[in-house]
């Protein structure tokens, strides 16, 4: 409250001056104010934005650093200081609302519930859910899935998905929901489920870590495409096209490949993995055209 | 706080056959009754010999006793479910093992684990609880139990438990409390009882504090409920003019 106090009073005190045009409101002024910004990062979605050495890292912390990059142009603050706190899928929606971080790139993907509660940047990445399983299974596409065990992580959409699929198409799945993608894999690995169902990306992220990766394999028709975007405080314009302009420059630049590259084609810590995952036609065809819109409003 | 309220989201079409996401949290309280249930039998049971097994005169069963409740008690709850979850059923003969992973549905593979796991980690502090209970009688009950000759399990059925379990009814309701909100370790293997339905939910429509408020006020009814009943049974089984039971 007292930073409403304190907003309350500098919007006064503006209009008193006779406000410029250009005022800063909003985040950017926060970070202005603050001297820093703070960034939400999760430690294990492999390789978007996990731990490494206690330093997030992964594709959308490239992402994040170049965002940084334009808040420091735009308020000309070569020296602003960038703290990283950790959030979790459960946290991050309340931390970027209550101010706690003042961007969060993971994961996440951009849904209507969730506009509801934050806005997004433009898209950064898109997948499409799948199902992870071994080669020997015999599982080829979700009708093969009918009356086995299936595992999904715990609030994801898959879950959603292949929950509503079991009840329509009365396949007689018994579905598990993990807490995490790691032990979801633990319950595909130990045999307990026949398959994984999840995001392809992080299939291959998963499958990269396991003892013989090429046990494994992902197969089936995408069941929905999705897009993650990075989350910011709602009504907040001019943060917004400072966060958009810097992701759609680089999506322009050639840079782009390389940090693709980097992250889903080379060895990535912390175990030198690599994921062999080449960039999806949907992905591509995102880059070309950003947009803040969710898949299911495309 | 920039947060967007909205408190008929439990009465939305969460979107898998009819379901709303109250039947969500109806379904979750469901598991959480039944499990907390399940694992307070055991506890009760095995806590009762395990505390009689700490006064008993013989030494083992003492030893045999406390080693137990060091062991349970001083393992987190948390390392102990996926120690019965994921490595337990490895142990298992292998066409148990497969059974229990394979054929069994998942549901109840979790079910079970947790029942025993909680059930046992929960016996630990009840036999502390029966222990003292005994301990606190005066000894001339016993004394004066073998003096009219009556035979060790008739001393310990027919004068001591009566009594001690009288005493502990009040630490005992809160062991029993304890173990509804200990349930919730179940959303962490893939059970849906109450917190685990809250999550989804919470994910699902990004309503977090919604979920989360409803999952509050469920559990404070449903502990304070318990915690009425067990009142209730305390003043049932008084027995006037025996010493300490819960200061009326």
């Amino acid at each position: 409250m007292k930073k409403m106090l304190r907003l309350s009073i500098a919007a006064t005190a503006l209009i008193a001056i006779g406000a410029q045009a250009e005022e800063l409101s909003g985040t950017l002024k926060k970070i202005k104010d603050n001297g820093v910004i703070v960034i939400g990062h999760r430690d294990s979605s492999i390789p978007f934005s996990y731990l490494n050495n206690q330093k997030p890292i992964g594709y959308s912390m490239d992402l994040a650093d170049k965002i940084v990059a334009n808040v420091k142009k735009e308020l000309k603050m070569p020296n602003l200081q960038v703290r990283y706190n950790l959030v979790t899928s459960q946290t991050r929606i309340p931390l970027v609302q209550n101010g706690t971080v003042d961007f969060e790139c993971g994961s996440t993907t951009n849904n209507l519930e969730r506009q509801k509660q934050v806005s997004f940047s433009v898209g950064i990445f898109e997948i499409g859910t799948r199902l992870l399983t071994k080669k020997t299974s015999g599982v080829k596409d979700f009708a093969d899935l009918s009356g086995k065990n299936v595992v999904t992580t715990a609030g994801t959409t898959s879950e959603r998905l292949i929950k509503a699929m079991n009840a329509e198409k009365k396949l007689d799945m018994n579905i598990i929901s993990a807490k995490d993608h790691g032990e979801s894999f633990l319950m595909l690995e130990s045999g307990r489920a026949v398959a994984f169902m999840m995001d392809d990306a992080l299939l291959a992220g998963e499958m990269a870590k396991a003892k013989n990766p090429n046990d494994w394999v992902i197969v089936g028709k995408p069941q929905s495409y999705e897009i993650y975007g990075c989350s910011l405080r709602k009504d907040d314009p001019q943060f917004k096209k400072v966060v958009d302009d810097a992701l759609k420059a680089t999506f322009k630049s050639p840079e782009m490949a390389t940090i693709y590259k980097r992250w889903f084609q080379s060895p990535v810590p912390p175990k030198g993995l690599n994921l062999n995952f080449p960039m999806s036609e949907e992905l591509k065809e995102l880059l070309a055209n950003p947009t803040d819109k969710s898949a299911e409003q495309m | 706080m920039n947060y967007n309220w909205d408190w008929s989201v439990f009465f939305k079409s969460t979107g898998i056959g009819s379901e709303i996401y109250l039947d969500w949290f109806i379904a979750g309280l469901g598991w959480t009754i039944a499990l907390s249930l399940s694992a307070w039998v055991i506890a009760l049971l095995l806590g009762t010999v395990l505390g009689v097994m700490r006064t008993l005169p013989g030494r083992f069963a003492a030893r045999a006793a406390t080693v137990y409740v060091e062991l349970f008690r001083n393992v987190p709850l948390l390392v102990q479910l996926f120690i019965w979850y994921f490595i337990v059923p490895d142990w298992l003969p292998e066409k148990i093992e497969l059974w229990f992973k394979q054929d069994l549905h998942p549901a109840t593979s979790a079910f079970i684990s947790v029942t025993v796991c909680l059930g046992l980690f929960t016996a630990a502090r009840v036999c502390e609880q029966v222990r003292t209970g005994i301990q606190a009688l005066p000894r001339g009950q016993s004394m004066a139990a073998y003096a009219l000759g009556l035979r060790l399990p008739q001393v310990y059925r027919k004068v001591l438990l009566p009594q001690a379990f009288r005493i502990i009814i009040p630490p005992l309701t809160s062991e029993f409390l304890n173990v509804f909100k200990n349930s919730s370790v179940a959303s962490l293997i893939g059970l849906m009882e109450l917190l685990a339905q809250t999550k989804q939910t919470a994910e699902f429509t990004a309503n977090l504090f919604e979920a989360f408020t409803l999952a509050t006020v469920i559990y404070f009814v449903l502990n304070m409920g318990l915690m009425l009943v067990m009142r209730t049974v305390e003043k049932r089984v008084r027995v006037p003019g025996l010493i300490a039971l819960g200061g009326k």
